[in-house]
């Protein structure tokens, strides 16, 4: 919302500076987004005259122009017609930015003769269109600033231009009296009244309305006057300045009336061309398929129950939207209909979304319009519209009534204290809520019109806080939660995502923050990209899904990074990952792939391509470091994107998986662009079991006197049979002695023969009562050898 | 030398001799003896034995002097041999005497061990250097990312004024995201928020889901979970459909909610200002400006004093305001939605955007870059993984 200082003040009596109502209307919540200066753009033009001008010698259209200026008469070639000697003009000295044409000027050569700056036109000081010669001045002293003339002289064009943010309660505040009252409550100047003697009625308007039973809801009140033998034409200058100093283009008289009380009062019009209206209007709901042309010029095909305005010949209005063209006003018209509606801003948001038509009247009408205003309004305008284009005016057409949205909330002048915090006397919020435009009675406050948001007590607290300036609230100490040292405040799950979190980080991963909406292709590769996860209004194609897992996401990033020279990654993210579309449908993973080599080459020889063993060795430590079970199980059968052979999840039986780890299967690497060696691992952080135990005492430590004892055994098994089993087969031989099971070396085929592989293992043994003798040894050993051969059906290699 | 409380009788002094006294009876023979052994033998096999053993120049040189002084044949085992035959007086000379050179003669052997061990090491380690200026095997390292940092810091500011953390819905309904926020179905700041809807198929009518546009749908799950009095927070990921220069579809939010029968829009500046300085470590002056948003009345935006050099800009000092964030008093409607009596409960809502106190904080230019992944930018903005903010141990990094 723009406007202009003058334009303010037709509402309200201040002398207070431009910088003091941008600072108090921020304060009020009314935030200045800027404040344009048109004459800053100005200040390097001055004012000199014409002594001399003749006829360039090698140009028609152009002339030799002597100028005087503050330094001295200097050379000017001009081509404007009207350059001659005498008058007074605006000079632009070489160096001097044009803000209208975009460029510096410099010192030239015009057709072989000498040019030292240039004359302007108002176009090129963009203070209008006019560009059929250079300005004349009527008055100026040679070297006084341009801009310093047009203060005096001209200030409408010179006027500083406020625009502010209005928030979308605030729909009073899109005109300028709304301003205009905010302002005065808070002591800025004095609201001035707002009165207009109606133009009486000359006769019976010829266009009824009426309003269909079933759209009363959507426009309670519609009023009208028909206004024969206007004149129609450009407006008067006052009024074109006005809407262009915000930014409004002057179409034609009828038509900037109806702009100007959209910005002055928030009062959106509509002028139908009388005589293009055929019969009568009738406000209705659309059927659904009605076409119209409307004043943008593009056709609209309304949905059903969008309110419209008709007459015989069908459409002739979006209500409360945008007008047709068929009888909008032209230069030419000559009986105009006024219409001053009200309508209900639900209504209007839905109709202006479905057709996506922006235009003032929808914004204004979608934020609330003052009701009662409707027929005071039609009033204004007509007294505008006949005291400058002539003409006689109907009686008031009136369709329906006006809407009873009348309500009073009771002040409690000790809520300021209590909901704020303020101090403000009982007289002076009163005072504020009157000057508000409530209405007191006793202590009940009855709202304004015009404040269709004020809907409650807080509504009166937060008027009288906020005329008072938020900005004076002083701060003042929240009680502590409970005395003394603040309680913990993680969940567990929080405590253990940030340690996981750190965990990958120390292991070398570098954390990622990645969408959480992904393409469909990558999202279908990894078990998602349904219609469940799918997005209503993706802002690109890249972005279409819910994530099913944060893998899809990380290999994007990696290969955006492989792209950039980054060969050897190792990337990890921690967050949400949705398995549905409903509210909850969602789980927290934190994900790592390896890339490439472990490092870069190096004097060592150390680098090598990352391996599954990786992957594991780092999901087993952040798993260790989150307190999860040591003891568990590893299945495969994991999901579709692994190497179907080399994977493994960490599970607790067969249904609680804790995480996966393995090398990415090949395809998926080739769809997301990854090249080299692609490992990865999730875990799944909710379901980590919690300690049984919350104690913070540990269980006490066992550490024998007695010397532990290693004994390596080498088994020939069949080559699918799994380390996992052997080691806990030996491990179960004698839980009371075997301490730890160690696999330290594989061996595939050889001599072994075809399908044979052998496994060799330390066991750990740990005496707790007496050393080992050779016997014990000796029977320890055949337990472990029993054991084992019955769980893998191998053989102790000899 | 006497001692001065002395009670019996005083005996002729002979400190100095007292161990050996038993010998001192028979000094002359003793004397006599020792010529005999020591003389010029003695002093010889020592400065023959200990000339050897210094010119000796390897293991082996050694051995051949111990066998030769010591061994079962050397020169000194024949003499320790001759004792026998000697009287008693001679052997109680000549015993100690020769005992002596014997380990005398032992110890220049061990130490001409050591010292020559000590050459042949010194040789070897001179021989053993290595260019330390090398590289390492490379080890990785690892980063947090800034968002996870700065969500820690906040959290442990809010965590000493009593504030726990919630967490919640990602993919939320539309009564959780507006209405119960009281933003109803046709509010314009529902047009104004570019909500992500989710997919419904054809024919299902049911409202579409959205993308949270705010994390205040986990305040009122919270407050439908937890009632009154509550203090909490909830940082996390928002999603608007909007993306530019600084706006990126999905950026990262914590809300704070403080509720209880007495809380004031004084204590929520007081938090504000609290939380600000901490957080940017330095004391930060705010503006309160009215504002609206349904769910609070009255609402404040909030601006913190900065100043602009270049573009760049400088928290707590200046004459500048930037706008942080936006904050009220929960309104009545947004309470008794999550079943909590506006007529008893009142309290203060804030929300701050996360990836914007970071930028401010640290610098980070570009909020885009915050979910590129570009390593270079990982690395470059991004904590040391055991960097972890608390209250005693400071917040920056």
């Amino acid at each position: 919302m723009k406007f202009t200082l003058s334009w303010l003040k037709k509402h309200l009596d201040t002398t207070a500076s431009v910088d003091e109502i941008a600072e108090a209307l921020t304060d009020l919540g009314l935030e200045v987004e800027g404040i344009e200066n048109p004459a800053a753009k100005l200040a390097d033009f001055q004012i000199a005259k014409i002594v001399h001008a003749e006829q360039h010698p090698d140009a028609d259209k152009l002339r030799v122009c002597k100028v005087m200026t503050a330094d001295g008469e200097t050379q000017i070639v001009c081509g404007a017609p009207n350059a001659r000697e005498g008058i007074t003009v605006v000079l632009a000295k070489p160096g001097t930015y044009i803000p209208g044409l975009d460029i510096t000027i410099s010192v030239g050569k015009i057709r072989g003769v000498e040019s030292f700056g240039m004359m302007a036109s108002e176009r090129e000081l963009e203070l209008s269109d006019e560009h059929n010669g250079i300005i004349e001045l009527p008055s100026g002293e040679v070297g006084e600033s341009f801009a310093d003339w047009l203060s005096a002289n001209d200030p409408s064009k010179v006027e500083p231009v406020i625009e502010i943010a209005i928030t979308p309660n605030r729909g009073d505040a899109l005109g300028v009296r709304g301003i205009a009252r905010d302002l005065a409550a808070r002591g800025l100047g004095k609201l001035k009244p707002c009165t207009v003697e109606a133009v009486p009625a000359s006769f019976e308007s010829d266009i009824k309305v009426t309003i269909d039973e079933d759209t009363l809801d959507g426009c309670p009140l519609f009023t009208g006057r028909l206004i024969k033998g206007v004149k129609n034409g450009p407006s008067p200058e006052w009024l074109q300045q006005a809407l262009k100093a915000i930014g409004l283009r002057p179409i034609s008289f009828l038509v900037d009336v109806t702009n100007y009380f959209t910005f002055d009062q928030n009062r959106p019009l509509h002028v139908f061309d009388a005589d293009k209206v055929k019969g009568n209007l009738r406000v209705h709901r659309a059927k659904g398929g009605e076409e119209i042309l409307a004043l943008d010029e593009k056709t609209y095909v309304l949905p059903a129950g969008a309110m419209a305005i008709s007459d015989d010949n069908g459409v002739e209005s979006i209500a409360g939207i945008m007008g047709g063209e068929h009888s909008g006003v032209t230069e030419e018209t000559v009986n105009v209909f006024v219409e001053s509606a009200w309508w209900d801003p639900v209504q209007i948001a839905l109709t202006g979304r479905a057709l996506k038509i922006n235009s003032d009247a929808r914004y204004r009408f979608e934020r609330g319009v003052d009701p009662e205003f409707t027929p005071m309004g039609l009033e204004h305008a007509v007294r505008m519209i006949v005291d400058h284009a002539g003409g006689e005016a109907s009686e008031m057409v009136v369709a329906g009534g006006v809407p009873n949205f009348a309500r009073a909330y009771k002040l409690d002048a000790k809520r300021v204290q209590s909901l704020v915090g303020m101090d403000i006397p009982e007289s002076e919020q009163r005072q504020t809520l009157t000057a508000l435009g409530f209405r007191m009675e006793g202590d009940m406050a009855h709202v304004p019109s015009w404040r269709s948001d004020v809907q409650g007590e807080a509504d009166l607290v937060e008027e009288v806080a906020r005329i008072a300036s938020l900005t004076k609230l002083e701060g003042k100490p929240l009680r502590r939660a409970s005395a003394g040292v603040p309680k913990p405040i993680l969940t567990p799950l929080q405590v253990r995502t940030s340690v996981a979190r750190r965990m990958a980080a120390s292991l070398g991963y570098n954390e990622c923050v990645t969408y959480s909406f992904i393409d469909q292709k990558a999202a279908t590769l990894f078990g998602g990209g349904t219609d469940a996860t799918r997005l209503e209004n993706p802002i690109s194609s890249d972005m279409s899904h819910m994530r099913p897992d944060l893998l899809p996401g990380l290999l994007r990033a990696a290969a955006r990074n492989q792209a950039r020279g980054f060969a050897d990654l190792a990337l990890f993210e921690v967050g949400t990952a949705f398995h549905g579309g409903e509210p909850g449908e969602q789980h927290v993973a934190l994900s790592g792939v390896l890339i490439g080599r472990n490092g870069p080459k190096d004097v060592h020889g150390a680098s090598r391509a990352v391996d599954v063993f990786d992957a594991k060795a780092d999901i087993e430590a952040i798993l260790a470091s989150v307190g999860a079970p040591a003891r568990v199980q590893i299945m495969r059968n994991g999901a579709e994107w692994w190497h179907p052979g080399r994977h493994g999840q960490i599970c607790l039986g067969p249904k609680k998986v804790l995480g996966i780890f393995g090398e990415l299967h090949p395809k998926i690497l080739r769809e997301m662009d990854i090249k080299g060696a692609a490992v990865a691992f999730t875990i799944y952080l909710e379901e980590i079991p919690l300690p049984k135990n919350t104690s913070a005492s540990r269980p006490a430590l066992e550490a024998s006197e007695l010397q532990a004892v290693e004994r390596d055994f080498a088994f020939v098994v069949n080559a699918d049979v799994e380390a996992l089993t052997l080691v806990n087969a030996a491990l179960g031989s004698d839980k009371a002695l075997i301490e730890d099971v160690r696999v330290f070396d594989e061996f595939i085929g050889g001599s072994l023969g075809e399908g044979k592989k052998s496994l060799a293992i330390t066991v750990r043994l740990q005496p707790k009562e007496a050393t080992l003798t050779e016997k014990d040894l000796e029977a320890v050993s055949a337990k472990i050898v029993e054991k084992v051969t019955k769980a893998t059906g191998g053989t102790l290699r000899g | 030398m006497g001692r001065p409380f002395s009670f019996g009788p005083q005996v002729p002094s002979n400190t100095g001799q007292m161990g050996r006294s038993p010998c001192a009876i028979r000094a002359g023979a003793v004397i006599a003896v020792q010529e005999k052994i020591e003389g010029h033998d003695m002093e010889d096999l020592k400065s023959k034995y200990l000339g050897l053993i210094a010119a000796a120049s390897d293991e082996a040189a050694i051995e051949d002097v111990r066998l030769a002084a010591l061994g079962k044949k050397g020169e000194i085992s024949l003499q320790m041999r001759e004792l026998g035959k000697m009287s008693p007086e001679e052997r109680m000379v000549a015993g100690p005497a020769l005992n002596a050179l014997k380990d005398e003669i032992n110890s220049a052997l061990a130490a001409k061990k050591t010292a020559l061990a000590d050459a042949a090491l010194d040789e070897r380690l001179r021989s053993e250097w290595l260019d330390v200026t090398l590289p390492t095997r490379p080890r990785r390292v690892g980063s947090i990312h800034p968002i996870s940092q700065v969500t820690e810091e906040v959290t442990a500011i809010f965590a000493d004024m009593g504030f726990a953390v919630s967490e919640g819905p990602q993919i939320e309904s539309d009564w959780y995201n507006f209405d119960a926020l009281n933003i109803p179905g046709h509010h314009p700041a529902r047009a104004e928020m570019d909500t992500f809807y989710t997919h419904r198929a054809e024919g299902d009518d049911r409202p579409p889901h959205v993308l949270r546009t705010h994390t205040s749908p986990v305040q009122i799950r919270a407050m439908e979970a937890q009632g009154a009095p509550i203090r909490t927070i909830s940082p996390g990921r928002v999603y608007r459909a909007d993306y530019d220069q600084t706006h990126t579809p999905m950026f990262n939010q914590v809300e704070g909610l403080a509720i209880d029968t007495d809380i004031s829009m004084a204590n929520l500046k007081w938090v504000l200002e609290e939380f600000l300085s901490a957080f940017f470590g330095t004391k930060v002056k705010t503006r309160f400006r009215a504002s609206h948003f349904p769910f609070t009345e009255p609402s404040a935006e909030v601006d913190i004093q900065c100043q602009w050099n270049n573009g760049s800009v400088t928290v707590g000092e200046g004459n500048d305001w930037l706008e942080v964030l936006g904050s009220g008093m929960v309104h009545p409607k947004v309470l008794a939605a999550a079943k909590i009596d506006p007529s008893i409960y009142q309290g203060f809502a804030f929300g701050i955007g996360i990836d914007r106190i970071a930028m401010l904080k640290y610098g980070i230019p570009d909020l885009r870059a915050f979910f590129d992944s570009d390593l270079r930018w990982l690395r470059h903005y991004g904590f040391s993984a055991l960097d972890v903010p608390t209250l005693h141990g400071g917040l920056s990094r």
